[in-house]
């Protein structure tokens, strides 16, 4: 059935859209910095599983687990030594977000080119759950299901962490109002790095996932960065649960453009991105 | 004919009435006062005035032509000017740059960079900044700042000059210099419309003083008519 | 406003400027066709750096959309080089760019900072892959051959269009536009009661500055045979002029070249010395620029010579 393909393709593609913007969210949510180089760290994630996998046989869902606190310290670092100090010198909130953008564009450069050397220019790939299943009449492969329903885990755990935990709720008000925030005893700077961190986890999440159904290579991010801003920007930026949402609404679109005329995709998304930005640039559900 | 009236204006945000049915004019070459209680809606007519914010209701004629619904630049070139409740000077530029940006583009027309700096020079002057001319205004007192913001909108030649605070946040020597100024621009034949806290001042000043509270005009009068007005007291001692 | 600081300055700084230009002129006899190619790459990359900084450094917004007005210029040429001829196809090219600056301008111009960055870049990346997915599906091809003109046309094309972006530049600076352009950027509220028509300000401005970028684009792709639109709207002349904008010094027009020239010979340097690590400093001194010399080369050459007249 056409209708339960472009729906299931797009949850999937989805799925993976909200867990990459969900990390860049909170990094510009919080830590208000527009991270260029996200891409980048889902580039890492992905490559780093193929590494784990290939000559050391290491499940990419155990991978899952060895990387994300490795990411998470990785992130908060990143934070500590480029962002913190840019914070310092920037004269207003405006001129750091202006400048951090470019930052992390040398850092975008910097991880890319660490990435050629360590791995080749070459994409690269290996077969992980390559074995067909039959749902409701259409054949899924089990990889593409198996790291839908990974998404969907994460993403509810994060989603669950965000509106239940204390932390949780403490990381939406810094991402809402920095200054409320404060007020009510959330240490800002503290809270910076742990975004900055736990967006570093999310995106080498989504890499992983993303290394066990297609090829990768060095060259990967900044596709997946754009997407990602798209995403932001259509679920409202600074509302972490909307890009959550928006990514999933995206995935669909893409799936639906997929059926109509293949390569269209990235150019509707395109343009959707530009008359969100006219129209209504506080997003779907920003406020 | 008043040299501007407004019929009925109001403003509406969202839920909320920040001015409502508000009728004034002002005749040429009065001094007009605004005053209210915090939230009453004043600097919310002020923008309304001056093109900052579209009206939600009525009409505003200046000179008899009807200007709601103008923008800020088209007012400006119309001769009505303003300062603002948070001084709004270029930071980065010199006093006299500040004053010259008025000049070469308020109501006056292809003028040229000399004639305009010389204008900028005489305003200056006007104001007691001769001597900062070079400082960058971001380097100076914010009683100062506030006189570049009056030289400056003076520069775009305005025959009406409404004030946000102008005096707000100085003392006492600096509310008497800014009470001199402003008689000196009405001896120029300037209409001034402003609002005050400092009521002592605003009471000395004013020919005419319009009360608003909660978005209404509650009361319109001579200084004295307005001090002796019970609404008023209550107003101003009930909050 | 640089109008009333020091003049003689300036006037040493115009001859100076003058003198090289002749210099510039006459050089491709005296030196290897290599350095003619780098001196075009300088000159594209200048043209890139002050047309944007134009309209970008007094305002304060951080335009992406570069790489579009490159592009587009560069397709202009794809598509009607082989009829039209070269002058004329490059001054097309410029005027699409003016078009497509005039209205992704009224479009965009009122949207805020950040916002305005990615907008900016998503109409950059967005027209590569709409022009992407045209060339393949509508066209059935990935990219096009172009005419191509030998290197002397190229480098004296490029060397007007660098003089006549640098003289737009100053132009408007030293014109009533420079101090509305200013104005904008410090408060742009007080700038429209003072009678400045904010929006129709920054949309000419940003139209006019992007006409250079198009023209630049028009020759430039006949230094190729061919051209696609991963080339043309290479992302990275996005990002490139905001860095070299930065990295000489954002308020001043020779802080602009500065920026381009030092930045264009040195990516050169390590494209050719270390083609495997060059991204790797290139982006180490892209954050090294803003955590510890944010005022640009300028800055540096400013705080040298007060500490030379202190001694």
């Amino acid at each position: 059935m056409i209708v339960l393909d472009v729906i299931i393709g797009g949850l999937l593609t989805g799925g993976i859209y909200a867990l990459l913007a969900a990390g860049f969210s909170l990094q510009y949510g919080v830590s208000r910095v527009l991270n260029v180089s996200h891409g980048e760290f889902i580039m890492l994630g992905a490559l780093a599983a193929y590494s784990l996998y290939v000559p050391f046989g290491i499940n990419p869902l155990v991978s899952l687990v060895i990387l994300g606190p490795i990411f998470f310290i990785i992130g908060s670092l990143t934070n500590r030594i480029l962002f913190e100090r840019l914070r310092r010198i920037a004269g207003s909130i405006e001129v750091f977000e202006g400048q951090s953008i470019l930052v992390s564009f040398g850092l975008l450069f910097i991880i890319q080119n660490l990435a050629l050397l360590a791995w080749g220019a070459d994409e690269r790939g290996y077969k992980f759950l390559v074995i067909p299943i039959n749902l409701l009449g259409s054949i899924f492969a089990a990889n593409r299901l198996v790291a839908l329903s990974l998404a969907v885990v994460i993403g509810l755990s994060f989603f669950f962490f965000l509106v239940r935990t204390r932390l949780g709720k403490a990381v939406r008000a810094a991402a809402q109002e920095e200054t409320g925030a404060q007020l009510i005893g959330v240490n800002i700077q503290w809270m910076h790095g742990l975004c900055f961190g736990f967006g570093a986890s999310l995106a080498g999440f989504a890499g992983v996932l993303i290394s066990t159904m297609f090829t990768v290579s060095p060259f990967m991010g900044l596709p997946y960065t754009i997407i990602a801003i798209i995403v932001v920007v259509l679920g409202g930026l600074g509302n972490i649960i909307g890009s959550l949402v928006g990514g999933l609404i995206l995935g669909l679109i893409g799936s639906i453009v997929l059926h109509i005329e293949p390569g269209l995709e990235l150019a509707v998304l395109y343009i959707l991105f530009m008359l969100i930005l006219l129209i209504r640039p506080k997003g779907i559900f920003g406020k | 004919m008043p040299i501007i009236e407004g019929e009925r204006v109001s403003k509406n945000f969202g839920g909320l009435a920040a001015v409502v049915n508000v009728d004034f004019h002002i005749d040429q070459g009065e001094i007009v006062g605004l005053i209210g209680p915090n939230g009453a809606g004043k600097t919310t007519l002020f923008n309304l005035i001056s093109g900052a914010l579209a009206t939600t209701a009525g009409t505003i004629r200046f000179k008899g032509e009807n200007i709601t619904g103008l923008k800020p630049h088209q007012i400006c070139k119309r001769r009505v000017a303003r300062t603002f409740q948070s001084v709004k000077v270029f930071s980065n530029m010199t006093v006299l740059d500040n004053v010259l940006a008025g000049s070469l583009f308020g109501a006056s027309t292809g003028m040229r960079m000399h004639d305009a700096k010389a204008e900028a020079m005489e305003l200056l002057e006007f104001v007691g900044l001769s001597a900062k001319e070079g400082s960058l205004a971001k380097d100076l007192t914010i009683a100062n700042q506030k006189r570049v913001e009056v030289a400056r909108a003076l520069a775009t030649k305005p025959e009406l000059l409404l004030l946000d605070e102008v005096m707000s946040g100085l003392n006492p020597t600096e509310v008497a210099q800014v009470t001199e100024l402003i008689k000196k621009m009405r001896d120029k034949g300037i209409t001034v419309f402003m609002i005050e806290h400092v009521m002592k001042a605003i009471m000395d000043i004013s020919d005419r003083i319009i009360v608003l509270h909660h978005g209404e005009k509650i009361a319109e009068g001579t200084p004295s008519e307005i001090a002796k007005s019970q609404k008023v007291i209550e107003v101003y001692l009930g909050d | 406003m640089d109008i009333i600081r020091s003049n003689p300055e300036r006037f040493f700084l115009l001859l100076f400027s003058i003198f090289i230009l002749i210099i510039l002129a006459i050089i491709p006899s005296y030196i290897a066709d290599y350095y003619v190619s780098l001196l075009v790459s300088i000159f594209k990359f200048t043209v890139l750096t002050v047309s944007w900084a134009t309209f970008c450094g007094p305002t304060g917004y951080i335009s992406l959309a570069s790489a579009a007005f490159l592009g587009t210029g560069m397709y202009v040429t794809a598509l009607i080089g082989e009829k039209v001829p070269l002058p004329l196809v490059v001054l097309f090219g410029g005027l699409a760019s003016f078009l497509l600056a005039l209205l992704v301008g009224l479009a965009s111009l009122r949207i805020r900072g950040i916002f305005f960055a990615i907008f900016t870049l998503g109409l950059s990346e967005g027209l590569r892959h709409f022009m992407n997915w045209w060339e393949i599906s509508r066209e059935g091809r990935m990219g096009r051959w172009v005419i191509s003109a030998d290197y002397l046309t190229i480098f004296y094309t490029m060397l007007m269009i660098l003089i006549m972006t640098l003289l737009t530049s100053y132009l408007i600076r030293r014109s009533k536009f420079g101090v509305a352009l200013q104005s904008i950027g410090e408060e742009e509220e007080a700038a429209r009661h003072i009678g400045i028509n904010v929006n129709a300000v920054k949309v000419i401005t940003f139209a006019v500055t992007s006409f250079w970028i198009g023209a630049t684009g028009g020759i430039i792709v006949t230094q190729w045979l061919y051209v696609d639109t991963s080339t043309a709207f290479d992302v990275s002349y996005s990002f490139t002029p905001t860095l070299m904008a930065l990295f000489g010094g954002i308020g001043q027009i020779y802080g602009w070249v500065l920026g381009s020239v030092v930045f264009t010979i040195i990516t050169e340097l390590l494209l050719t010395e270390f083609p495997y690590y060059y991204m790797l400093i290139f982006g180490s001194v892209i954050i090294s620029v803003f955590l510890f010399f944010p005022s640009g080369l300028v800055g540096v050459v400013i705080k040298w010579r007060k500490g030379k007249l202190v001694e």
